[in-house]
């Protein structure tokens, strides 16, 4: 077992501004499960993107050995030639076709340009049946579940010949039961000596399937453990994920913690897209004035979708749940409703849900709250420059001026505006969804230094993030939420990254 | 301002004065030449076709014409602009013409209403039926493009029904002179030397709007100076303002020198002056910017969203029947044909005018230039005597050709995204 199916040595993969990956190395031996961690952000679905041929051969430096024979991918379609087949995250399957044709796309059984239904179906079925699904291949795709939906990719990928599987994150939006199907069907494609990658934050399920683990961090390869070695456990992983140098990143504070201004008790949300699953179950937690909170869980945690129930009902139904604001039960029905009880909400996607780009700068700054700068609907133009000028001064916003359009700002910059625009509603509480996603060290500093600010002003701050650093960095306390619930409340004492990866890798008793 | 926080960041954060490099530099240009470019694009096709007629096209009668004939069209693109604002689409404007242009008819010269009140009540059905609309896009969530094109089919099958399938006709003088007409001629001639005789109260008239542009724009400028706002150096402010000013003048003077102003030309320049303000100065104008910029962004900062939409709708019901009243007025006849093909003219005036295809781009003004950027095409066109299809040929190359700059310029400027 010491043939190599898959050697990717020295890859380094740049966006602009970002180092994705920084010279990483990784092997693979045939047959085996090999699984890859790392947090959010690491440059696991980068460094497959590379494999696969998504990001073609030229965009990156370094090379990739399959078989013992360098390869130069131009696109999915090469290295599937390959028999190197990626199944995404998100689900690609076309809804109103049937299971057969969705199997087929792009590799049609057809004769003379005709598609020949009957091979095309009973090919279909073969494959649903080694992947153990008992559907009518015509069956459209959008009648099953997530899981039987996931089967189907595999069945998909076995239609193309697969030699190496990658699966990204397969089991993150299945149940437990789908769950352990999938993982017993990885465990038969093992014996049938076909290679999978599988990308997971379930360590569980990782030291339960797993061959070797390869653990990636902050775009690098720190080691690669054999998971049949003594002494690898969960916690090992874990630190590996995790170690890191925190010094100095982080301006210091030192908090002034008044009372409770927001409370927020049993909150559920229920999937818009996928009846039954609970995206936040029974989530409670509370916020002082002065105070800095953090919200850490992995990807599908459900940090987002809570947070944006809350402001307004903006994401999910069948919500229900109880807001304390200073003790008075409050309902935020709309997200108007919301900033008028000083609730702001900074996106973690400030490009499609924060800011209106092909606007200028004093524009956004007032969208949240136009009516501040406006008598009998007539918006003072003279007021809103004035404004927009001085958040340009505090937040140090680099432009030329405020009419210079936020398309054209970098992230960091116009990570400011959106900040400017929720601080200009005058909230009393303020939560900042990935604050510091996509920008740089020196502006992450900047922004650091205003969240501290905005606290020393009384104002209540609850950051949502993906980097764990970040949340140890800067808050005061840290909730832990995984699979939408929330497994645990550490102080800024107590939290080690290892204590909060664990809460937050925690499957729900 | 408590929520501003304090100065302290000066101390610890250096201020960066940023230097504006090349290709920003490059890009700024290209967002002015964007802007603006539609306005030298008309001055060019003014006097294009100035030289082709051979001096016909600004002939007094002629300007006075061009406005007339076209002021329902003008009219509809300042409502039509706004919806593309909002990312939407009204394909339906020309039936609602029609059907609005019938339900006066039937009111005036079926029932013998008041000219006055059957207005009212045709300026409430064009509303209703806004509202219509506004309803299945705005509040069922059903794509524009649909619900005008149905709207399309069913307004004219309503004129054709309140029409019984004839004419209705001849109208109230009142209506046709509000629509073909007039101001009269209240203080007399005066001699223009060379030009000859002109209406004085025509030309007072001109001197006062003068007048109060240049008032208006000074005490933005000394609103903004005071502000510290950057605002055009004081050249270039004269330049601008005396450029507007013989604009203004010429077309001043040619009215008055062939019979007065028309009583379309005051609606449509008071109808451009309102909803110039409403779009960019109330908070319900900034609201369908934001809309059409980004929709999910504007719904996450608390605008409501369905309600802009409806309002837009309701809005272009309003100004298709004020279009409606003057178009049969002008024909003194309510027909089962009325307004066919009204609602591409009133589109491609907006798409020429500088609106994004995407939404969230765009000005009435721009809108108004676009339908008489295709106006002059028009007359100048069938003044040197082009057939019709060339005229449609070459209407069809320059809305094609406007938005080809735009999605162009955009490309450009939009690369650093």
């Amino acid at each position: 077992m010491t043939d190599a199916i898959l050697q990717m040595r020295g890859i380094t993969k740049t966006f602009p501004g970002v180092t994705a990956l920084d010279d990483v190395n990784f092997t693979v031996r045939r047959g085996e499960i090999h699984a890859i961690c790392g947090e959010n952000g690491a440059g696991k679905s980068t460094l497959m993107k590379v494999l696969s041929g998504v990001y073609p051969h030229g965009t990156y430096s370094g090379e990739i050995l399959f078989d013992g024979e360098p390869c130069a991918f131009g696109g999915i379609r090469d290295s599937e030639a390959h028999g190197i087949v990626i199944i995404h995250q998100e689900l690609t399957m076309i809804p109103y076709l049937s299971v057969a044709e969705n199997i087929f796309l792009g590799n049609e059984r057809s004769s003379r340009g005709l598609i020949d239904w009957n091979r095309t179906n009973a090919e279909a079925a073969a494959l649903l049946a080694r992947v153990g699904l008992h559907e009518n291949p015509t069956t459209p795709a959008m009648e099953l579940g997530v899981g039987k939906q996931q089967l189907v990719e595999i069945a998909k990928a076995l239609s193309k010949q697969v030699r190496l599987l990658i699966l990204d994150e397969p089991t993150a939006a299945l149940n437990d039961e789908d769950s352990a199907h999938l993982l017993d069907l990885l465990r038969g494609l093992r014996r049938a000596g076909i290679t999978c990658v599988i990308i997971s934050h379930k360590l569980n399920e990782i030291e339960a399937i797993a061959d070797s683990t390869t653990i990636l961090r902050d775009g690098r390869t720190i080691e690669t453990l054999d998971m049949h070695g003594a002494g690898v456990t969960e916690d090992r992983i874990i630190s590996g994920m995790v170690g890191r140098d925190l010094s100095h990143r982080f301006p210091p504070h030192d908090p002034k913690i008044g009372s409770e201004v927001l409370r927020i008790e049993e909150w559920s949300v229920e999937s818009p897209s996928q009846r039954g699953r609970m995206v936040v179950s029974g989530a409670s937690l509370n916020l002082h004035r002065g105070e800095i909170v953090g919200l850490a869980g992995l990807m599908g945690a459900g940090r987002t979708e809570f947070a944006m129930s809350v402001f307004g009902r903006s994401y999910g139904t069948s919500i229900s749940g109880r807001v304390y604001k200073d003790g008075k039960q409050i309902e935020l029905r709309t997200v108007g409703e919301a900033i008028s009880h000083g609730i702001a909400y900074a996106t973690e996607d400030r490009k499609r849900y924060g800011l209106n780009l092909i606007e200028d700068i004093k524009r956004n700054v007032s969208g949240a709250a136009l009516s501040r700068l406006a008598s009998r609907g007539w918006v003072d133009e003279n007021r809103e420059y004035q404004v927009a000028e001085e958040f340009r001064r505090d937040l140090n916003i680099k432009a030329p001026s405020v009419s210079t359009v936020t398309g054209t700002l970098s992230g960091g910059n116009q990570q400011k505006v959106a900040l400017a625009k929720w601080i200009f509603t005058d909230p009393d509480v303020l939560i900042l969804d990935e604050p510091t996603r996509g920008i740089d060290v020196g502006a992450k500093y900047e922004i650091y230094t205003i969240i501290n600010r905005l606290a020393d002003e009384g104002k209540a701050i609850l950051v949502i993030s993906s980097e764990l650093p970040e949340l140890l960095g800067i808050c005061d306390r840290i909730y832990a939420l995984s699979a939408g619930r929330v497994t645990g409340v550490l102080d800024r004492g107590e939290a080690t990254p290892e204590r909060l990866m664990t809460l937050m890798t925690r499957v729900k008793e | 301002m408590s929520s501003i926080a304090p100065p302290s960041t000066a101390e610890t954060v250096e201020p960066h004065e940023p230097r504006e490099t090349r290709a920003a530099a490059t890009r700024r240009f290209s967002i002015n030449l964007r802007q603006s470019g539609i306005y030298l694009a008309f001055a060019a096709i003014v006097v294009l076709f100035e030289i082709l007629t051979g001096g016909s096209l600004l002939e007094p009668q002629n300007i006075s014409n061009i406005i007339v004939q076209n002021s329902y069209i003008l009219i509809l693109a300042i409502g039509m602009i706004l919806i593309i604002i909002a990312g939407h689409i009204d394909l339906s404007v020309g039936s609602v013409v029609a059907v609005t242009g019938a339900v006066s008819a039937v009111l005036m010269v079926n029932l013998h209403l008041p000219w006055g009140l059957a207005i009212v009540i045709t300026l409430a059905a064009g509303a209703l039926i806004g509202a219509w609309q506004g309803y299945w896009v705005a509040r069922f969530g059903i794509p524009a493009f649909i619900v005008t094109l149905a709207g399309m089919l069913v307004f004219r099958a309503l004129d054709m029904t309140v029409l019984g399938n004839q004419g209705i006709g001849p109208f109230p003088d009142s209506v046709r002179t509000l629509a073909n007409g007039f101001i009269p001629g209240f203080l007399g001639n005066v001699g223009l030397g060379v030009l000859g005789g002109a209406d004085l109260f025509t030309l007072l008239v001109g001197l006062a709007s003068l007048a109060a542009v240049v008032v208006l724009q000074w005490r933005t400028r000394r609103g903004r100076l005071g502000y510290g706002q950057a605002v055009d150096s004081m050249p270039v402010f004269i330049a601008k303002l005396a450029g507007v000013a013989v604009i203004l003048m010429y077309v001043i003077v040619q009215l008055a020198r062939f019979k007065n102003l028309p009583w379309v030309a005051v609606l449509l320049a008071a109808l451009v002056l309102a909803y110039t303000l409403i779009s960019r100065r109330t908070v319900f104008g900034r609201h369908i910017y934001a809309v059409g910029g980004n929709v999910q962004a504007a719904g996450l900062s608390g605008v409501r969203v369905k309600s802009v939409t409806f309002w837009i709708f309701v809005n272009m019901g309003l100004l298709a029947s004020i279009a409606g009243i003057i178009f049969a007025g002008r024909l003194n006849q309510a027909g089962p044909t009325a307004g066919n093909g009204f609602e591409l003219d009133a589109i491609a005036a907006a798409f020429i005018g500088g609106a994004a295809v995407q939404g969230g781009v765009g000005k009435v003004v721009g809108a108004v230039t676009g339908g008489l950027i295709m106006a002059v095409i028009n007359n100048g066109m069938s003044l040197i005597g082009s057939p019709s299809e060339r005229v449609m040929l070459v209407k069809g190359l320059v809305l094609l050709a406007a938005v080809a700059f735009d999605v162009w310029a955009k490309r450009r400027s939009g690369a650093a995204r």
